[in-house]
């Protein structure tokens, strides 16, 4: 046999092979949140349609919704019918979803897998381009528009195209204080945002399987950062310790027959890929994002680049744009920046694991006095539950953090959870466009150890040196 | 969805790669629940000087008069000129909702963002990916002429300047067909719900916990 893992998990999907060129592909998992599904549950009813199989959606809120108190809704009407009309369409089409006030409610992406809705072999959609997510698990899982949502809803299928295939071999050991998110920072500053347009990336290399599940998701999650459709790693024993159990999952004889189908997912030894990329994981160092794209990244003993020693030209005016925006000058060095917010959270870095390495950082230490504001935002209900079993909460509270309730609060600050104009803020969350965290907010994406040693020092600082 | 078979407007040029969706529509607008309305907070936070919320007046709010939306040549552009990996970043439809409603119907690039790309489709919105020498020419000839326009033909499939150029493009057979007939592609899939069946009977016996 000679398959990518891609391969297998494609020609599974496969429908129909139409006479054009496209494919009818099958979707065994839908996950639905409340900004991106409202046109099309409009849609389903001015059709008359019902859901092809309502059992396969998973819906939950958590973009728009306010990670403080709880008991009173968001202020913001707009908010508000938003949430409000995912309730009531999940009500009117019977989908299962996990309301605001049950302990389940979380991120999308990180609720999925910690439910074990996210199986190994499967096909997972969101109306989100985090859904890559969700290939940690070997899965081919990817975002889709709205009308594509309401197409899976309503025929539980989407019309595609097979992509390229990448493989990202990282090779040899991360080294102590590097994690996967500066290992993905690290890949995106490598081949580009564009990298991986067309292509399903594949990570593989010793440095990935020794990655916990956690740390494979946060890889998978930005693959879509390197504008590759979907991210995807092979089922090993990881992977199958970490879903056995959970409550979507399948259990005894069922789980006996899933974990032999499991075990096949992974590229043959021989399969072939359209491009790979080799990385020597020791060479990579904590990652400091610069700009408004996250390719642009440099390490943090780095320096902020100079447009003038770009080449294209293209290029050198994208770098010039993002240091007028950032308010950087070329040469400056990244421990030299200081931050006015922190934020750990989001659907890269909200798991129990990330929030574990933020406050072994934190403990018995403080925020810097010129930190106005440092927030911890677990990726759901259970992370957060878990997190104060383990007093996690005590010790981010004591140092002057704030304890949030789930959601995606500040990666994109659709709710009250926001950068003014011009204030700088480590971030372990993925994009750091213009405007993402606020209106002229400015972005540097960091891995949460490195984001908890900012607001202890007010700067970047190389958590290899402190810890 | 409204059919798309041919296009004759003027151009509008913003020269910028990487363009992300966040840029093209920010996220405060995508509280809304309907399709409509996008098209004033098209490039909301390059557009206006004060930052938006989505229940203000924005034909009151201050105009930046650096950003080339509001330069009077291109007012009125149904086709938008820009660089590489355009659309990239969030899934959020609501990018190309706001692109139609703001009257844009044809966008070109050197390449497009692979999410963006197919929500395009599914609203009418024809995105021609050309090779980057000829854009560097169409950039250059729109910025030396005023009142620039371009004639699209999905039909043809060519691009038609000023001068009588005439600029071939490519376009996967299916795309075209259902751009050109404005399809519904769920009435489309659903005239195979028998195959959609027999399949799941398939896959029911080698997956039975995905049931
Ligand atoms: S945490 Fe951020 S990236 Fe993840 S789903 Fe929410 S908004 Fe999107």
């Amino acid at each position: 046999m000679n398959k990518t893992l891609y391969d297998k998990l494609w020609d599974a999907h496969v429908v129909r092979k139409n006479e054009d060129g496209t494919n009818l592909i099958y979707i065994d998992r839908h996950l639905v949140h409340e900004v991106t599904s409202p046109q099309a549950f409009e849609g389903m009813r001015l059709t008359g349609r019902q859901p092809w199989r309502k059992e396969t959606i998973l819906a939950v809120p958590d973009h728009n919704v306010p990670t403080t108190d709880r008991r009173v809704s968001p202020t913001d009407p707009a908010a508000r019918l938003q949430l409000q009309t995912l309730d009531s369409n999940c009500t009117e089409f019977s989908i299962t979803e996990f309301p605001i006030h049950d302990v389940r409610q979380g991120v999308v992406h990180v609720i999925g897998p910690e439910q074990g809705a996210t199986l190994p072999g499967m096909t997972v959609v969101c109306g989100d381009s985090h859904t890559a997510t969700h290939g940690a698990f070997g899965a081919l899982a990817f975002g889709i528009g709205t009308s594509e949502v309401e197409h899976v809803m309503a025929t539980q299928c989407l019309v595609m195209k097979k992509s390229r295939s990448m493989l990202i071999s990282v090779e040899g050991k991360l080294g102590a204080g590097v994690t996967a998110k500066d290992l993905i920072l690290h890949i995106i500053g490598q081949i580009g945002t564009a990298g991986g347009t067309g292509c399903v990336i594949e990570f593989a290399g010793d440095a990935v399987t020794e990655l916990t599940m956690e740390g494979r998701m946060t890889v998978c999650n930005m693959a879509i950062e390197a504008g590759a459709r979907a991210g995807m790693i092979g089922v090993d024993q990881t992977t199958i310790d970490y879903v056995k159990g959970r409550p979507f999952a399948p259990r005894g004889e069922m789980l006996t027959k899933a974990e032999i189908a499991w075990r096949e997912l992974h590229s043959d030894p021989k399969a072939k890929f359209d491009r790979i990329i080799r990385i020597n994981a020791a060479a990579i160092e904590p990652q400091v994002s610069w700009g408004t794209s996250p390719e642009m990244v440099v390490g943090v003993r780095g320096v902020v680049p100079d447009p003038a020693q770009e080449q294209d030209s293209v290029k050198a005016e994208s770098i010039r744009k993002a240091l007028v925006y950032m308010d950087l000058t070329p040469g400056t060095s990244i421990n030299e920046i200081a931050v006015d917010k922190v934020f750990i959270g989001s659907c890269t870095n909200g798991r129990i694991e990330d929030l574990r390495a933020a406050a072994a950082l934190i403990r018995d230490k403080k925020v810097a006095k010129s930190v106005t504001q440092a927030l911890v935002v677990p990726g759901s209900g259970l992370v957060k539950q878990q997190a104060e079993l383990e007093g996690l909460d005590t010790i981010f509270k004591e140092a002057g953090f704030e304890w949030r309730q789930p959601g995606c609060s500040m990666c994109l600050a659709m709710n009250a959870d926001r950068l003014a104009s011009g204030e700088r803020c480590a971030s372990t969350s993925n994009r750091n466009f213009e405007g993402r965290q606020g209106q002229g907010g400015r972005t540097h994406l960091v891995s949460p150890a490195m984001a908890a040693a900012a607001a202890v020092y007010g700067h970047f600082v190389d958590v290899r040196e402190i810890a | 969805m409204q059919p798309f078979t041919r296009q004759t407007s003027i151009v509008l040029p913003i020269d910028r790669a990487n363009i992300d969706t966040d840029a093209i529509i920010p996220k405060q607008y995508l509280k809304a629940i309907g399709k409509t309305g996008f098209g004033p907070n098209l490039f909301d936070d390059w557009r206006y000087l004060e930052p938006g919320e989505p229940y203000m007046d924005h034909s009151r709010r201050q105009i930046n008069p650096d950003c080339i939306l509001n330069d009077e040549r291109y007012l009125g552009a149904g086709i938008l000129l820009t660089r590489d990996n355009y659309g990239c970043g969030s899934s959020r439809e609501h990018a190309v909702w706001a692109m139609v409603d703001y009257g844009i119907r044809v966008v070109i690039a050197p390449s497009f963002a692979d999410i963006f790309f197919n929500n395009t489709l599914n609203n009418g919105l024809l995105a021609i990916t050309l090779d980057t020498t000829i854009i560097e020419q169409l950039f250059a000839e729109v910025a030396s002429n005023e009142g620039y326009t371009l004639t699209v033909d999905l039909e043809a499939k060519t691009i038609t300047t000023p001068k009588g150029e005439v600029i071939p493009f490519e376009i996967e057979a299916y795309r075209r067909k259902r751009l050109l007939e404005g399809l519904d592609d769920i009435d489309m899939t659903l005239l195979q719900a028998n195959a959609i069946r027999a399949y799941e009977e398939r896959r029911k016996a080698k997956v039975p916990w995905l049931f």
